[in-house]
């Protein structure tokens, strides 16, 4: 069910290549999001269309990464409607971005704390 | 073996550039992480990877504009840029390959993808890396080559240009570089008098056949110096060639004797097609090859005889390389002798017989011939040339002033030695004979000629009055030299010191019946054993000429003042 969120078999896949540094790469993730959700809503309050857009798309990108599969969907519909300057949709969407992040954001403590034991 | 390779990674999120950094640098390559393009740009221009992972979508600098600065400063080699991107749209992949991109990686990264295409692109690198020093040898062999080439040229232009081409009377067409079509083109004066032309065409192109060009040159040039005969120059030239040169290389060639004094050219072919004699009346003689080309046959069995034809003031010899005959058209026909031949008969006696042919060539093949030799000798007066004085290459010897020396050359050696080179370098020792070298050859070859053939041979000049006669005449002696076991030619030399100058006094006698030497002389320039014409020269040449004391032989005289 938490996979549609954040998918196993990416993170393990990622365990596997990272080894010892696969808990710095989640905290960098973490890290590195949470910025660039402040660029989607700066560009946002901005009514930035192309910004929004180039935010997206590079977020969207990190989370298929990770394996944030909802994520990267929401990035990628943000995406769209920046690049068709549809900016009405921008607040709502990014509403669902940073609830679906938080969903994230706590699936990936617990898998740093999982991993930790 | 995969090589441990030096990526670049640029990109703008902390998280991707750790993942890849980490997938790269697990597969064994070293890594340099920048996350925006001027970042990248400033390291690439530092470091110089080998490749380049590039993010499209950076701050500062975008990857399209940093692909496109990294393929500048990498200028001919190839760092191959792998854009990494999840760009769906087709129109942002094209900017992508547009901008340099050699590759697409899509997120999310895929190792074995990633690893798969970075041995790709790797393979790529190193073929153009190949193909750049590829490219940078040969061309380092070419510029090697043209430069030997140009060695080779200047070298061979100062052994084959040292002759006398120049002269008035001959004409020659050549291209600057035939001596790497293997063709060669070599004149001389004779001490003596006269002129050695050689017409030669190596088989082969390039430096091969140039590389038998240099002591072909040496050979002729140097023998005929010190006043060799054909005969001599000929079998030294085969022997030379057959000796140094590879089998399947030799040298076809004519050589040509003339001698102005005489009105007679001496001929050998071997090989070339057939020369000309082109008389001033129209008439047309064919020089034909009877022989191999030089460099062919052993020394024992190589074949030195050559055919003497009387020559009349404005007579010309006309040689040609096969380039003339070889010359093709479209049709892959060759223009061959029959063609020849008609512009023969078209220009008889013209002066613009080269431009003929040329014009000839050109309309048969449609394009210029660069690979045609043809040379012309014309007879002429010999005071029309202006021979330059004989050189040596030492000083001589002023003491060596009061000596005698008494030589017999009996039937054996009378047979296949020419002793006036031998002879020459004796008298020449002395350095006030050197001047009046050039009349000293003169005079000592035709009294030895006079000796050894209406002396020892017993032949009758008076047989040279016509065409028939004179090939008769040179039958004769040839016939009679082949036999020859008895007989002799003598010379005496004897060197007076005179004054502060000095004084030479030649006798030379032969086994002959024997003449009255003295009332020939008397009676000037009578037809008799000695020409009218060679008497003369010898009574112009020396100082004195007369019967020897026993009335044997003649004797003659040059002497030298210091001042002089």
């Amino acid at each position: 069910m938490s996979d549609i969120h954040l998918d196993s078999a990416v993170l393990a896949a990622l365990q596997d290549v990272m080894e010892d540094e696969y808990p710095v790469l989640l905290d960098t993730f973490v890290l590195d999001s949470e910025e660039r959700l402040l660029v989607l809503r700066k560009a946002e309050q901005g009514a930035d269309a192309q910004g929004l857009r180039l935010a997206a798309h590079s977020f969207k990108g990190s989370c298929s990464n990770m394996g944030a599969l909802m994520l990267a969907g929401l990035c990628r519909q943000l995406e769209e409607a920046g690049r068709r300057e549809q900016l009405e949709l921008a607040p709502d969407l990014l509403e669902q971005i940073e609830r679906e992040f938080a969903i994230v954001r706590i699936l990936l403590k617990s898998e740093r704390q999982r991993y930790r034991r | 073996m995969p090589e441990r390779l030096s990526i670049l990674i640029a990109e703008d999120s902390a998280a991707d550039r750790m993942l890849l950094s980490t997938i790269v640098s697990r597969q064994g390559h070293r890594v340099l992480t920048a996350s925006n393009g001027l970042e990248a740009l400033a390291l690439f221009e530092q470091e110089r990877p080998h490749l380049v992972l590039m993010d499209a979508l950076m701050p500062v600098m975008d990857g399209f504009e940093a692909a496109r600065r990294i393929k500048q400063s990498a200028g001919e080699a190839l760092v191959p840029i792998i854009f990494l991107t999840s760009l769906s749209e087709g129109e942002a992949l094209v900017r992508c390959l547009e901008a340099g991109g050699d590759d697409f990686l899509a997120k999310p990264y895929n190792r074995i993808i990633l690893d798969a295409k970075i041995k790709a692109m790797d393979r790529l690198r190193r073929l153009q890396e190949t193909v750049l020093q590829q490219r940078d040898l040969i061309a380092k062999h070419n510029e090697h080559l043209l430069n030997e080439q140009r060695v080779a040229k200047a070298v061979f232009d100062k052994v084959a240009h040292t002759g006398c081409l120049e002269a008035p009377n001959i004409r020659y067409l050549q291209s600057p570089y035939a001596v790497f079509n293997g063709d060669l083109l070599l004149a001389a004066y004779k001490p003596s008098g006269g002129m050695h032309v050689l017409l030669g065409d190596f088989t082969g192109h390039g430096l091969p056949a140039a590389i038998g060009a240099m002591p072909l040159a040496e050979v002729f040039y140097g023998m005929t110096a010190k006043g060799y005969g054909l005969t001599d120059i000929l079998r030294e030239l085969n022997a030379k060639l057959k000796h140094i040169l590879p089998r399947g290389v030799f040298c076809c060639a004519a050589l040509l004797n003339i001698s102005f004094q005489r009105q007679e050219v001496e001929v050998w072919n071997g090989g070339l097609p057939d020369g000309y004699l082109l008389r001033q009346d129209g008439s047309r003689t064919a020089l034909i090859s009877r022989h191999l080309p030089l460099g062919v046959l052993e020394p024992a069995l190589f074949n030195d005889a050559c055919e003497v034809y009387p020559l009349a003031l404005g007579d010309r010899v006309f040689l040609l390389s096969d380039g003339v005959l070889e010359a093709c058209n479209a049709q892959q026909e060759l223009f061959g002798e029959a063609r020849l031949l008609r512009v023969l008969d078209a220009s008889a006696g013209s002066l613009q017989l080269f431009d003929e042919i040329q014009q000839a060539l050109h309309d048969f093949s449609g394009q210029p011939q660069d690979d045609v030799s043809l040379v012309e000798v014309c007879l002429v007066e010999e005071r029309q040339l202006n021979r330059p004085p004989l050189a040596f290459a030492d000083t001589g010897q002023s003491h060596l002033l009061d000596w005698s020396a008494s030589f017999e050359f009996r039937g054996e050696t009378l047979r296949y030695f020419n002793p006036l080179p031998f002879l020459m370098q004796l008298l020449l020792e002395v350095q006030g004979l050197r001047p009046q070298g050039g009349a000293l050859y003169t005079v000592l070859a035709e009294l030895y000629s006079n000796a050894l053939e209406h002396g020892v041979l017993g032949l009758d000049s008076a047989l040279k009055q016509n065409a028939e006669g004179f090939a008769e005449y040179y039958r004769q002696r040839s016939e009679r030299l082949q036999q020859l076991c008895e007989g002799h030619v003598r010379f005496h030399l004897q060197l007076l010191p005179e004054g502060a100058g000095g004084r030479l006094l030649i006798t030379v006698e032969d086994s002959g019946k024997g003449f009255d030497a003295q009332s020939l002389i008397q009676r000037e320039m009578r037809l008799d054993r000695l020409s009218g014409r060679g008497l003369a020269l010898i009574r112009q040449l020396s100082e004195r000429c007369s019967a020897a004391a026993d009335g044997q032989g003649i004797r003659v005289e040059f002497s030298w003042s210091p001042d002089a």
